[in-house]
């Protein structure tokens, strides 16, 4: 058991302090990492795996990044295309608190409003602000729905 | 009941919202109230024209006894130079005591709202809504022909038109069946239908315009505009044959009203303005007890019980 366990770990080095998130839905670890803000010119060392079997989700990704933690904001993006995902973060190689993201009903400042027309988008003091709604987001200002891949707006 | 402070989207109401203004202006169109807005001054602030809204409120507005302040589109742009539209319309709301507005960007009228200190009208922004002419869509289906099992054919641009948009989504509230006729590429978009669908209405497929007309008690007509067509040559064919004659109406049923927000342009034959069906022009009266309406349940009386 331990080691079949240990088998399939090792497929993504440990890390020491940092942040693993685990059940990305197969093939969105790349977004992820755009979320993140990981690029060539990142520094932090990296670990991702993609399509690893998985009973639960058939295959899912794995995305480890050392010495890095997550802020609310960045929970909330990651929620919209993944909204199985777990967050465990990770110091002296244990992990110290495990959740799991949720879908807020209500996002703010995190994404901008696509409709290039829309109040959101000009020097008035209105915040891009969106309802989660049937699986997609509704602007509160145009009210238009943005659906499907919502990574496209992030 | 309503306790709503501003009027910003449809896609704010309950039906029972809707049925308080509909039952509001239906008491003003028959008794006439002019002390109800007595001493209060209403700001039309239009950075887009828009004769017709701009009359309609200043009607309603005078009707009630009360006085308005208009800023054109000039006027409303020139006060603004540089200035944000919420610094705009904090100090327009300081002399006021509610505002129209009408601009230009989608979402224009819910931030004003945010800043503003008095009820914010929205009186369209952009391509986004534009309530009270919802509402009185609504007033109108209600007054000349009947909201509840209603049959409703959509004619003409549905992929574009905010007012066929806001009007379905109302509608979807009484669970209307809706008949969409319009020409290839104007069809009404696939998430709307799911929206509305999800909101209850019930969207039935039909092959032409004259098979709409046979099953709907009402035929709502919007334009379709030449510059959705590269050549204009497809755009006459294409307008020519959603065109409502008096020859396509010699086999509509007797009830049958016909609606159109206008302006038209040649979307209806002038012929048909003689027959029973036509009563667009009704409908842009009822605009005037329909916005009436909306200012007296925004704009209670002060007085007893109240600050």
């Amino acid at each position: 058991m331990k080691g079949a366990g240990n088998k399939k770990e090792l497929r993504v080095l440990p890390i020491r302090k940092g942040t693993v998130i685990d059940h990305i839905p197969g093939g969105r670890a790349l977004r992820v990492l755009r979320i993140l803000g990981i690029t060539d010119a990142s520094r932090e060392t990296v670990s991702v795996a993609m399509n690893v079997p998985s009973r639960q989700m058939g295959r899912k990704d794995i995305v480890k990044v050392e010495n890095r933690e997550l802020v609310p904001g960045e929970v909330q993006k990651i929620a919209l295309i993944a909204p199985r995902a777990t967050i465990n973060i990770i110091d002296d190689m244990e992990v110290r608190r495990k959740m799991k993201v949720s879908l807020p009903r209500e996002i703010e400042g995190v994404l901008r409003c696509s409709n290039p027309n829309c109040i959101s988008n000009t020097p008035e003091p209105a915040v891009a602000r969106f309802r989660v709604e049937n699986g997609g987001l509704r602007c509160f200002y145009c009210e238009r729905m943005f659906s499907g891949e919502l990574t496209d707006h992030i | 009941m309503f306790r709503k402070r501003h009027l910003i989207s449809i896609r704010d109401f309950t039906r029972e919202e809707m049925e308080a203004v509909l039952r509001r202006a239906e008491e003003l169109e028959r008794h006439a109230r002019p002390d109800l807005m007595r001493g209060r001054i209403l700001a039309n602030l239009f950075f887009e024209p828009s004769t017709r809204t701009r009359l309609s409120f200043e009607t309603a507005m005078k009707r009630l006894g009360g006085e308005v302040l208009n800023l054109d589109s000039e006027e409303a742009s020139s006060m603004a130079k540089g200035e944000t539209l919420s610094d705009t319309v904090r100090v327009i709301g300081g002399y006021a005591d509610a505002i129209v507005l009408r601009h230009s960007r989608e979402g224009a009228a819910r931030m004003a709202a945010e800043v503003s200190g008095v009820p914010v009208i929205n009186a369209g922004d952009g391509a986004g809504q534009h309530p009270t002419q919802t509402l009185l869509d609504l007033y109108t289906i209600r007054r000349e022909s009947h909201l509840e099992g209603l049959r409703i054919a959509m004619v003409g641009d549905l992929k574009y038109g905010r007012t066929v948009h806001s009007l379905a989504y109302a509608l979807a509230l009484y669970g209307a069946r809706i008949y969409p006729v319009a020409p290839e590429g104007l069809a009404l978009p696939a998430d709307l239908q799911e929206d509305l669908r999800h909101s209850g209405a019930r969207l039935q497929p039909v092959k032409s315009l004259q098979e709409a007309l046979r099953k709907a008690d009402v035929l709502y007509v919007t334009r379709i505009q030449k510059e959705r067509f590269p050549d204009p040559q497809e755009y006459r064919r294409v307008a020519g044959s959603y065109r409502i004659t008096l020859d396509l109406l010699r086999r509509a049923p007797k009830g049958l009203v016909i609606l159109h927000p206008l302006p038209r342009v040649d979307e209806i034959d002038p012929r048909v303005d003689g027959t029973p069906y036509a009563r667009y022009f009704r409908q842009a009266y009822y605009g005037v007890p329909v916005r009436m309406a909306v200012l007296s349940l925004l704009l209670p009386r002060r007085g007893k019980g109240e600050a």
